[in-house]
């Protein structure tokens, strides 16, 4: 890097009104602000507002380091742009060229400034394009977080989706499992029944697996698990909705279901829980 | 040295465990309890562990010795409140304590040991018979 300050801030500085024209006709030409997801003046309003903390930060600590927290608005301003950019469904490649698109103009005016000195020129136009290089990655880095709080936040919301605890009758639980169970899955359903189990009082809580696609030996021993904890609370647990597949697989397999209650379906397990409950259904009209 | 308290209420011994478990504690709590059946004839006992937030291994099989020599004893035994963190590490460390009767709160329990007792007479006349 050149010595003292780069000749970069200068330039940032100088043409910051050039620079922002410059590179929205570039901008454009790459196509962003074509599609109508961002309007024309808010993307004027991004870039500018880019170059003006990009100015700052470069002027108050330099263009080697963007870690540095004089950075930190600059970082800021591209994390808040990726956020958005994955909100309206832009491409990784797309939010990148953003920032991408600001090395052309750039290397304009730092040749036109710095002249026909070779060397120099060399060396600056190297500092812009690490600059460039490395907000653009960080631009990719917050782009890709994002998405992955996105998947996150809807992986969590599809485990509590998939444990809603029903009270079928005072003193009846049911939990209607659907998808594969895991050892996560198993830990969240567990904690929820049981939980549920103290809040209401319940004796017998009825666990149907008729959405459980497959039942390996892994997901056997889960169940088995839960029905143990249940005991331990002093409740009963009922199995229901095994499937006849899923009867000849646990046998072929080995568990040892012995001791779990196990019903066909959801209707006999409550006329079971309702019958040990000491509630008779009768029914009125003949 | 801290004990846990056994109360007595007529036929059934009630243990209402408030702190957390140290093992000095569960074996004195084996050596008072058993000696109180002996001593009182107890036909049940109510073992309350409903503020007990942590076990391990070792609080976990004494549960199940101190139920398994009441029965001995012929005295019925209900665990009565276990909170469901304590039951997930009691199945997580593979102890299922199989063949100790549990209950939901102190006055499932209560109803269980009665029914129980009841239970106990009734096959007793049927054999005097």
């Amino acid at each position: 890097m050149a010595s003292g300050v780069s000749r970069v801030v200068e330039v940032l500085k100088k043409y910051e009104k050039e620079l922002l024209t410059d590179w929205l006709a570039e901008l454009k030409a790459g196509g962003t602000g074509n599609d109508g997801r961002v309007s024309e003046t808010e993307l004027h309003t991004q870039a500018k507002e880019f170059l003006g903390t990009l100015g700052e930060a470069s002027r108050s600590a330099g263009v080697g380091d963007i870690e540095r927290p004089e950075w930190s608005p600059v970082r800021d301003f591209l994390d808040g742009v990726s956020r958005a950019r994955v909100t309206q469904g832009y491409s990784s490649d797309q939010t990148a060229t953003f920032i991408f698109s600001l090395k052309r103009p750039l290397f304009k005016r730092l040749s036109k400034e710095i002249g026909s000195d070779a060397k120099v020129l060399a060396e600056e136009t190297w500092t812009a394009s690490e600059l460039i290089d490395k907000l653009g990655l960080h631009t990719i880095k917050s782009f890709q977080k994002t998405r992955e709080d996105v998947i996150n936040r809807q992986q969590e919301e599809m485990l509590e989706l998939s444990t809603p605890v029903v009270k079928l009758w005072d003193g009846v639980l049911a939990l209607p499992m659907i998808g594969t169970l895991d050892s996560a899955r198993t830990q969240i359903v567990m904690e929820s029944l049981l939980q549920r189990i103290v809040d209401t009082g319940s004796e017998i809580a009825i666990i149907d697996i008729t959405g459980v696609p497959t039942v390996d030996t892994l997901v056997a021993q889960h169940l088995l698990k839960t029905v143990t904890a249940i005991r331990l609370m002093g409740a009963d647990c009922i199995i229901s909705g095994v499937r006849p597949q899923i009867a000849q697989t646990i046998v072929h397999l080995g568990v040892d279901l012995q001791g779990v209650i196990t019903k066909a379906n959801l209707a006999d397990a409550l006329a079971l829980a309702l019958k040990r409950s000491g509630y008779t259904v009768t029914r009125n009209k003949a | 040295m801290d004990r846990i308290p056994i109360l007595r209420m007529g036929d059934f011994l009630l243990v209402t465990i408030q702190v957390d478990m140290h093992d000095q504690l569960a074996m004195t709590l084996q050596d008072d309890l058993t000696s109180q059946i002996e001593k009182t004839g107890a036909k049940g006992v109510l073992i309350d562990i409903s503020a007990l937030e942590m076990v391990d291994s070792f609080i976990g099989r004494m549960i199940a010795n101190i139920s398994g020599m009441s029965r001995i004893l012929d005295a019925s035994t209900v665990v009565v409140g276990m909170q469901p963190a304590v039951a997930i590490t009691l199945v997580e460390l593979g102890l299922s304590l199989a063949g100790v009767q549990t209950a939901l709160n102190v006055d499932r329990g209560m109803q269980r040991l009665r029914a129980d007792v009841a239970g106990k007479e009734a096959d007793d006349g049927r054999h005097q018979e």
